[in-house]
């Protein structure tokens, strides 16, 4: 410890010291006592007490069934009740003393007859500890509430549902209206939006990008030979980063005057290289895009020849050491 | 600040200016002295050759590495053969063409050349290896509410849902308020610079007809909540928010707190 760290807390320590002797002095009141209000603190008491039921509601909701409506609900009542038991106790619990002054300069002095003033102020308290615990706990519960969602990260919380993906081998690629795609209708300069056959395309790893390149620019990370027949590709539609869908294609037709072709997301501009396994070029995903093996069928159309490259949509822990399930 | 550095300061500042206005604009398009004269083909090829063979080849087979020497910035160009004259068009006729710079992106500027030479210009492209015609959409056949769905579907991703124009990596997305209906079915149909191209079984003519619709009916789009803020979407109403409506509510709280210690 340098002498400097020392000396300061060794003038914390005197400081207090002094605080303690003075406050063992008892001077005389500053706010006149006031009349206990049993009615006002009962309310405050059932008020808090909603506050922490709210609290253990939330968190109760998020393991049984995490409906947003029902979380978000939860935590507006439970703060709501909160400022209510707030309000209650500055209206009726509280000795009320105007400083008529403008704001003073700070002073030593000042600030321990304001903490005696504070202190004061709850004489008409009857039940201190009580209320004390019932604030404890709705401050607890609802702390519990915050933190709640961070069990999420697991081991704790059964996470295998955000590697689930409806895309399996043989599985065949169908466009918005359930045609097959044929792998002879996928131009150069185009791209398109795919879902896998008789899946639920609510699934944020159902819909897929798919894009066509010329075979011989096509730079995929090693184990992905065969990956891209034809030159075609497909990628997860939802960014890496925020989960939104990438909707934006960036085709050059004359390669050496214009930027290279890319997968933007229109969010935040998080913009991937379909050349290169979809890697992130520019913006704020963390991670490519998954990338869907394809194999084209006896009868040209586009086919899964696997299940995705990783797990789909924004990022959590774990998210690049698993596979997709 | 001498006079003399303060005469180099309005100097580098000049040519800054003219600079940026001149990258705005074309290079002056080279005309043959006997323009008048010459029936349209041979005015095609004439201007061909002075104007884009320097990037596009003498015979519109590209330059696909730089030329130096042809071209102070190096000549380069893609290949115009089979392009048509759907794409002789719409580069001539927004005045994305000729480019000063290969490397520059094409956008709208005034157009320098006269109907005749645009004419002359796109008989010469189309006979170089045939191609697309012109196409010619109607808008009047065309139905607003499928041309609303097939815009945001396709374009709104980077045109803006009003087609107001924005950003891709890499490119600007020009806004469509001055594209005629013949210049969005060309667009939709060539994909200019780095942006994809939809082929008739993407985009059929007759949701091509309703695309046009919409784009023309998005030049006024329906304020019917007041200003619309150059149509940009959460952009600008963010801005307007910190800095229009965060502003008043503070001077509203300051004003309120004056009267209160006045009282």
């Amino acid at each position: 410890m340098r002498p400097r760290e020392l000396f300061v807390a060794l003038l914390a320590i005197v400081g207090l010291a002094r605080r303690r002797r003075r406050r063992r002095e008892r001077p005389a009141r500053v706010v006149p006592p006031g009349a206990p209000s049993p009615r006002a603190e009962l309310a405050v008491l059932a008020l808090l007490l909603v506050a922490a039921l709210c609290g253990a509601g939330f968190v109760v909701a998020y393991f049984v069934h995490p409906n947003t409506q029902v979380l978000g609900a939860a935590l507006a009542g439970a703060l709501a009740a909160i400022g209510a038991a707030l309000v209650v106790t500055a209206q009726h619990l509280v000795v009320t003393e105007e400083v008529e002054e403008d704001y003073p300069t700070p002073n030593p002095e000042e600030q321990e007859a304001v903490a005696q003033i504070v202190a004061e102020s709850g004489s008409r308290l009857t039940r201190k500890r009580l209320l004390g615990a019932a604030a404890g706990l709705a401050g607890g519960a609802l702390g519990a509430a915050l933190i709640a969602p961070a069990v999420s990260f697991g081991p704790l919380f059964d996470s295998s549902s955000m590697y689930a993906t409806p895309w399996r081998r043989g599985r065949r690629l169908v466009d918005v209206d359930g045609n097959p795609l044929r792998a002879e209708a996928i131009d150069f300069a185009s791209f398109y939006t795919a879902f896998p056959e008789g899946a639920d395309r609510e699934s944020i790893a159902a819909a897929v990008v798919v894009v066509r390149l010329p075979p011989a620019t096509l730079r995929l990370p090693p184990g992905r030979e065969g990956w891209a027949p034809q030159g075609i590709l497909a990628y997860s539609k939802i960014c890496t980063h925020a989960g939104c869908a990438i909707a934006l294609y960036r085709t050059p037709k004359f390669a050496p005057t214009q930027p290279g072709p890319a997968l933007v997301c229109p969010c935040h501009y998080s913009t991937f290289d379909p050349a290169r396994g979809a890697a992130v070029e520019f913006g704020p995903a963390g991670r490519p895009l998954p990338q869907l093996p394809l194999t084209i069928d006896a009868a040209g159309e586009l086919r899964a020849a696997g299940n995705f490259s990783g797990p789909v949509g924004p990022a959590w822990p774990g998210v690049r050491s698993h596979p997709a399930s | 600040m001498s006079a003399g550095a303060r005469i180099a300061a309005l100097a580098a500042l000049a040519w800054a200016l003219g600079a940026a206005a001149a990258s705005a604009s074309q290079p002056p398009i080279v005309r043959p002295g006997n323009e008048a004269r010459l029936s349209t083909p041979e005015l095609g090829r004439e201007l061909f050759a002075a104007n884009c063979a320097r990037c596009h080849g003498p015979l519109g087979q590209g330059r696909f590495a730089p030329s130096p020497g042809i071209f102070p910035n190096g000549g380069q160009g893609p290949p115009l053969l089979g392009v048509g004259r759907q794409a002789a068009d719409f580069y001539l006729r927004t005045g994305r063409m000729p480019l000063r710079e290969p490397h520059e992106q094409p956008e709208r500027t005034r157009v320098e050349l006269t109907a005749r030479e645009i004419a002359a210009l796109e008989g010469y492209v189309a006979a170089l290896g045939g191609g697309p015609p012109i196409p010619a959409p109607d808008p009047a056949r065309g139905n607003l509410a499928q041309g609303f769905q097939l815009f945001t579907e396709h374009c709104a991703g980077c045109h803006q849902a009003v087609a107001a124009g924005g950003v891709v990596t890499g490119a600007r997305v020009p806004p469509l308020d001055q594209a005629t209906p013949t210049q969005v079915a060309e667009a939709v149909r060539i994909g200019p610079y780095v942006m994809p191209s939809f082929s008739r079984s993407d985009i059929s003519d007759v949701q091509l007809d309703s695309l046009v619709r919409y784009v023309e009916y998005a030049r006024r789009p329906d304020d019917a909540g007041g200003w619309g803020i150059g149509h940009l979407g959460p952009f600008p109403e963010g801005m307007v928010t910190w800095l229009i409506a965060a502003v008043l509510l503070v001077a509203a709280c300051v004003l309120i707190g004056e009267r209160l210690r006045r009282s």
